[in-house]
């Protein structure tokens, strides 16, 4: 088969954009944050920070969608895992997130727990198991909530219910504008949750905020060309949304998934790690679907007073970017993947798994 | 007509374990030394030292394309021995079937076996077979042993791996890894990678006919060539700097590990060897393997060098360097 990531990792492609980007000049140093756990990791795991100008500083923001939920819903997940003998379905990623205790300690101690890889691998799971409940967690910004969307419309099995824990990516964008100490001058946005949402919300967000941003993809080639042309953009002073992502990127978006989205659900408040609650930053099932809804079926309520991270944690911090991982007094001492104290270390796509994982090397 | 699924009889040790063991495992291993079904194989005197190693087999899915778990079976264990510096000579099998596992499976699985250990050299001259209640086990759990001679002259004496010395793989990496990981993630390619589920057995002593005696010699199995490499820093105390544009790696193999988030070199291969030589020797040595149809597509991939601490620094294809590490957890799908 052919390489269909090929052009994308050409080398020769990315020095030229590299050497582009070098040519640019800034009289002050640049911050660009990116709001994406897939952002993060494939920077790291293909070095890109090493290949930038010194004035350019590459910092991660809320992106990880295993990172920001809250511990309330992973207790709700636990309870209904344990007390209720359900079972309970998600993503790989939120086994061993910390709520009271994390899934992956609750199924040591019995609980029915399975990893999926989509909404639908739940609702098989419904259907093949008729004499049991299964509650799906669904985690995910606007990219995963639109699955979601779609098994919710499709009228799954009876014994089939959800812990909604989906979260939107522009409220979040906003929320940050409001802490004094962030310092930004653009966003890199993800390509994948750009795909659906289209890039309308974002322009209205870069009038707001006075800051450019522009569309960027996952491989080498997209990730720095989406940094060059933001880079061109802040050092003109231009403020405008840049799509560096046409091939999969529509200004409109994913009209089907959008349609679904809000067909299924609509907006709430909702509770961030390290941001607070952000209004409607969530999303709610609408009144035909509420008996999708698994804390009503099995009477549970969110606890909002669990505390976020362990003692010494930084992960709230680092979530929106005022902590570097490596700053962290925990991080590769008493936190590691294996021994994870926080979110941002147990997901692949937590800011500090990706800088444990790829640690880039200078001296080397 | 004999029964279509395994049944607790099987393993009750009477007629239908007599049964079983003749007409399955004896029919398709026949050799001189297993054909007397004794409680002990009767060893000719190898005439010096041995090296033995023992491998437990759990894989699921039982059969995956390129092999099953009875080929994984005996190449696990020949490649342990040949790796260990053995000529890999007589086996073990012990058997643990789950009662109402399909017969036909069975005879599948011990007549790959039967295949692999030819194509290994290897004879099975004894072996073990036991039933579980349904629901105790996976289909099929097996657990070889092997011995055989070890070479003279390995281990070295002399020295062991040290800066200067390079670092060879023998063929692509990761892609029985990959044939699991699909067939379990339920990802279907269009594509025919298969596992790389083989002896290694002529790689080992191609090294040894070119005079390239290995300073360190490994089969990546699991945990991938990350995790070799860093055993090979921990061991020699030194630095591994790979070039990651020279790690061979298929095409499907890397698109795959790309679609469910996990890192090519994570991921186990079970017929590939990765050897350590001195800088002089490299060129023969890969030269000898690149004559071998299973060495077809060996690379050098890096050196030693010395460094204040073991560690494995992967220079990235575009100029960047980054800290090679083994996998941290099992390797679980990304969400978006």
């Amino acid at each position: 088969m052919s390489d269909p990531f090929g052009p994308f990792r050409d080398p020769e492609r990315l020095r030229g954009l590299t050497e582009r980007l070098h040519r640019l000049t800034s009289e002050r140093p640049l911050t660009f944050m990116h709001v994406c756990g897939t952002h993060e990791n494939a920077i790291g795991r293909f070095g890109i920070r090493s290949l930038l100008p010194p004035w350019l500083r590459v910092i991660a923001g809320p992106g990880c969608p295993v990172c920001v939920c809250p511990p309330a819903e992973i207790d709700a997940a636990v309870r209904l895992a344990t007390d209720h003998s359900v079972i309970l379905a998600t993503f790989g990623d939120m086994l061993r997130v910390p709520g009271r205790i994390s899934l992956a300690q609750a199924r040591a101690r019995g609980a029915d727990v399975r990893v999926v890889r989509g909404v639908h691998d739940a609702v098989r799971l419904a259907v093949d198991h008729p004499e049991r409940q299964v509650v799906m967690l669904a985690v995910g910004f606007e990219t995963t909530a639109c699955t979601t969307a779609a098994a919710v419309l499709a009228g799954p099995p009876g014994n089939f219910s959800m812990i909604l824990a989906h979260r939107l990516i522009p409220p979040a964008m906003h929320a940050l504008l409001g802490l004094p100490a962030l310092r930004l001058d653009g966003f890199l946005l993800p390509g994948h949750a750009t795909a659906v949402t289209g890039t309308v919300d974002y322009e209205t967000f870069a009038t707001v905020s006075g800051l450019p941003a522009s569309v960027a993809g996952f491989e080498p080639v997209d990730i720095l060309w989406g940094l060059e042309r933001l880079a061109t953009l802040a050092v003109h002073g231009e403020v405008e949304v840049a799509n560096a992502y046409a091939r999969a990127v529509r200004p409109a978006g994913n009209l089907r998934a959008q349609q679904a989205t809000d067909k299924a659900f609509e907006p709430m408040d909702a509770a961030w790690r390290g941001l607070g609650v952000i209004p409607a930053s969530g999303l709610a099932l609408r009144a035909p679907y509420h008996k999708l809804d698994a804390l009503a079926r099995f009477g549970l309520t969110l606890d909002p007073d669990l505390p976020e991270c362990l003692p010494g944690c930084q992960c709230g911090s680092v979530m929106v970017g005022l902590t570097e991982p490596e700053v962290c007094p925990l991080f590769d001492k008493s936190c590691t993947p294996t021994s994870p104290r926080g979110p941002c270390m147990v997901s692949q796509e937590g800011t500090c798994h990706s800088r444990y994982v790829y640690r880039e090397r200078r001296d080397a | 007509m004999p029964d279509d699924r395994i049944t607790l009889g099987h393993g009750s040790g009477g007629l239908l374990t007599h049964e079983l063991v003749r007409d399955v495992f004896r029919r398709a291993l026949a050799n001189p030394l297993l054909d007397p079904l004794d409680d002990g194989a009767l060893l000719p005197d190898p005439g010096g030292p041995l090296a033995l190693t023992t491998d437990g087999f759990v894989v699921s899915p039982l059969e995956f394309a390129g092999g099953n778990i009875g080929s994984l079976a005996i190449n696990g264990t020949v490649n342990d021995l040949a790796v260990s510096g053995a000529h890999p000579r007589y086996i073990a099998l012990a058997a643990i079937l789950e009662e109402g596992l399909e017969r036909a499976l069975l005879e599948r699985i011990v007549q790959s076996a039967a295949k692999a250990a030819r194509a290994a050299g290897v004879v099975v001259v004894t072996g073990d077979t036991k039933v579980v209640e349904r629901g105790k086990g996976d289909g099929v759990y097996l657990t070889t042993t092997g011995v055989g001679p070890l070479r003279a002259g390995f281990p070295r004496t002399d020295r062991g791996p040290e800066p200067g010395d390079v670092v060879l793989v023998s063929g692509p990496v990761g892609d029985h890894g990959a044939v699991i990981l699909a067939t379990r993630s339920g990802v279907s390619l269009e594509t025919t990678l298969e596992s790389d589920c083989a002896p290694v057995t002529d790689l080992v002593d191609a090294l040894f006919a070119v005079d390239a005696v290995p300073l360190f010699l490994r089969d990546p199995t699991r945990g991938g060539l990350a995790t070799l490499l860093c055993d090979l820093a921990e061991h020699g105390g030194c630095e591994v700097a790979v070039q990651e544009a020279q790690v061979p790696i298929r095409t499907a193999t890397s698109t795959l590990c790309d679609i469910v988030g996990v890192d090519p070199l994570h991921l186990a291969c079970e017929g590939r060897v990765v050897a350590v030589v001195s800088a002089d020797r490299a060129n023969a040595a890969l030269d000898a393997w690149h004559g071998l149809p299973s060495g077809a597509q060996a690379q050098s991939i890096g050196e030693l060098r010395e460094a204040p601490a073991p560690r494995v620094v992967l220079h990235t294809r575009y100029g960047g360097a980054r800290t090679l590490l083994r996998p941290t957890a099992e390797l679980l799908p990304r969400i978006c």
